[in-house]
């Protein structure tokens, strides 16, 4: 497999080794995530016109999506401000690596936990509830407030950052995506690791922190878990880790065939549907029944999403692997590894649904600058800026070549990771096609 | 820097693919063009009917009619838009003479779910939904030539 080596490259070696680079980032990313929770709660409740909804939900989540998660996979979480308050106390420092001591009560997550089904959890219900989330500031900041107290208080009772790693519902779908991503992080010769007695990447030691996030760093072949922190590149006495340039989804070529990655998998592909049926289709009855929480017509709304998500998608993926070799059982491992094509699909109808609304929306972010309460304020003269569609006569045509190629992408996958456990890639191109011309037909 | 036969071969289907994505929708009918009126009624969240199909060509009247607070519609690519004040009508005339499926957006925010009042205008057919079909089908197809062929050179 080719790789290129980043850190070869003495500069940028010497940005991802120095701390404060990272850590201006963080810091302005964390000024940026209590204001957004302050604008919620001060600014005008009118969502478009407040900055936490139009940087959180228009602003991130299109360099997120768009950009990030494709292209630097767990880009985001080296830079995330919700577990580094947590970090901090943790660690008793900023920067400085922890004490010997443990300040708090560093236990281990239990083993029944250490996996992605909370992470599962956590972002189905926010997803059931993303109608009010995305569209009300007061909602939304209260979401961000959540998050950064769960981060803080499970760095208190846990080791590590546990949050990060099994509760976030971002970090589950991003490490899942990451996969694809062509950058990576990984050691670059396997001996040194072995004859490396302390292992300071995951202990710890006066360079730096242990990982945060419970990763060997020799022994990491995939980008899921790992959340590009960054510290063993400080720590390793050996210089021996690097980051590469890869192939587009060279992790998925030896799958996993975890349940917990694979229903994330289904949960994400069908979370896309839904969104683009409920947010850029015209029936207006499904949009309040998406939006009026709590009420009959939310629960109808649920049970469907939740059918669709756990029971409808899954259990037609089941249909396709049997049908791949009828006369193998369809074990956990095998419907999982199966699963693995979901993966680059599900990447790009989250790609094709966001063109939909970020370029559309795009406009509000220039207001919002200048005014980001919705006070009335007009701080850079852009306050005024009405509202205005960006590039529409692009969207439609991008969106096909995305979720075209994202199709070819899958069936690629499929061909290459299906035979691993003895089933043949027609059925799951199958299942992949239909899914990609039930949203083509959403969206286009 | 020589490229390999497979790469070529993405590359070229990739082309092929931005042509057929981005080329200009047909505008020939075969129906005469005619005045196409549309009452549109606009309330939170939505428009009724939330669809509407003319052919190309065709002058369409739209007579918005806003059932609560203040809506508004605007057509992407029209790039023409109408604002109606709560119990008013009022009217946006233009000549469909694009070609395609294109979503109308209330323009006015009107509540928490406004980014997401949206309604559908057709011109004609969906071309480009056919061609995004067609495709698909062509990328599957190509894709499995692909992989047999490869795996056959392998065997041999």
């Amino acid at each position: 497999m080719n790789k290129f080596e980043l850190t070869r490259f003495a500069f940028i070696k010497a940005a991802l080794k120095n701390r404060f680079p990272q850590l201006a980032l963080i810091v302005l990313f964390l000024v940026g995530f209590l204001f957004a929770i302050m604008a919620g709660i001060l600014g005008t409740p009118v969502g478009n016109r407040n900055f936490s909804i139009v940087f959180v939900w228009i602003a991130w989540w299109a360099v997120l999506i768009l950009v990030v998660v494709p292209f630097f996979g767990r880009g985001w979480c080296a830079v995330c401000p919700i577990p580094v308050v947590g970090d901090w106390l943790q660690r008793g420092a900023v920067l400085e690596p922890a004490s010997k001591k443990n300040k708090w009560l560093n236990l281990r997550v239990p083993a029944k936990f250490r996996n992605m089904w909370l992470q599962n959890l956590s972002f189905i219900l926010v997803a059931l509830f993303s109608s009010v989330i995305l569209t009300t500031p007061s909602v939304t900041s209260a979401v961000l407030a959540t998050l950064l107290f769960l981060g803080i208080g499970l760095s208190m009772v846990f080791e590590r950052r546990a949050f990060c790693r099994y509760l976030c519902p971002v970090g589950g779908f991003i490490g899942l995506y990451a996969q694809t991503s062509p950058t990576e992080l990984r050691i670059k010769d396997k001996k040194l690791c072995a004859k490396c007695s302390d292992k300071p990447c995951y202990n710890g030691s006066q360079r730096g922190a242990g990982c945060p996030w419970d990763v060997f760093p020799g022994g990491l072949t995939k980008n899921t878990y790992c959340g590009l922190c960054l510290e063993c590149i400080r720590t390793c006495p050996y210089d021996n880790i690097a980051v590469n340039l890869r192939p587009f989804s060279a992790d998925l070529e030896k799958p996993s065939g975890r349940l917990d990655e694979a229903f994330k998998a289904f949960i994400m592909l069908g979370a896309a549907m839904v969104y683009a049926y409920v947010f850029m289709g015209s029936n207006g009855i499904v949009k309040l029944a998406a939006y009026q929480v709590f009420t009959p017509a939310w629960f109808t709304y649920a049970a469907g999403f939740l059918a669709l998500l756990l029971l409808l998608l899954p259990g037609s993926f089941w249909l396709a692997v049997k049908i791949g070799n009828v006369s193998l059982p369809v074990s956990g491992k095998r419907f999982a590894t199966a699963s693995t094509a979901l993966i680059p699909l599900g990447l790009m109808f989250w790609v094709a649904f966001s063109l939909s609304f970020v370029l559309t929306n795009a406009t509000y972010i220039l207001a919002v600058i200048s005014d980001p309460l919705g006070l009335g304020w007009n701080l850079f003269a852009t306050a005024s800026i009405a509202w205005q569609p960006m590039l529409s006569a692009l969207v439609t045509p991008t969106q096909t070549l995305v979720l075209v190629g994202g199709l070819i992408w899958s069936v690629r996958t499929a061909q290459k990771t299906a035979p691993q456990v003895g089933v043949s890639a027609i059925p799951v191109a199958a299942y992949c096609l239909a899914a990609s011309l039930l949203m083509l037909r959403l969206l286009i | 820097m020589k490229l390999k036969k497979h790469q070529v071969f993405l590359f070229g289907l990739a082309l092929l693919a931005g042509m057929v994505a981005f080329a200009p929708m047909s505008y020939a009918g075969n129906s005469q063009p005619t005045v196409r009126t549309f009452r549109i009624e606009a309330s939170q969240f939505a428009f009724d009917p939330g669809e509407i199909s003319v052919n190309p060509g065709d002058t369409v009247q739209i007579e918005l009619v806003s059932k609560d607070v203040v809506h508004g519609l605007y057509v992407d690519n029209y790039g023409i838009s109408v604002t109606a004040d709560p119990g008013q009508t009022a009217k946006l005339t233009f000549v469909a003479d694009k070609a395609g499926s294109f979503r109308m957006r209330c323009n006015v925010t009107c509540g928490a779910m406004h980014p997401f009042m949206l309604g559908k205008l057709n011109v004609g057919s969906n071309i480009r939904l056919y061609r995004s079909f067609g495709m698909a089908f062509i990328g599957i197809l190509a894709s499995f030539v692909f992989f047999y062929t490869e795996r056959g050179k392998q065997k041999i």
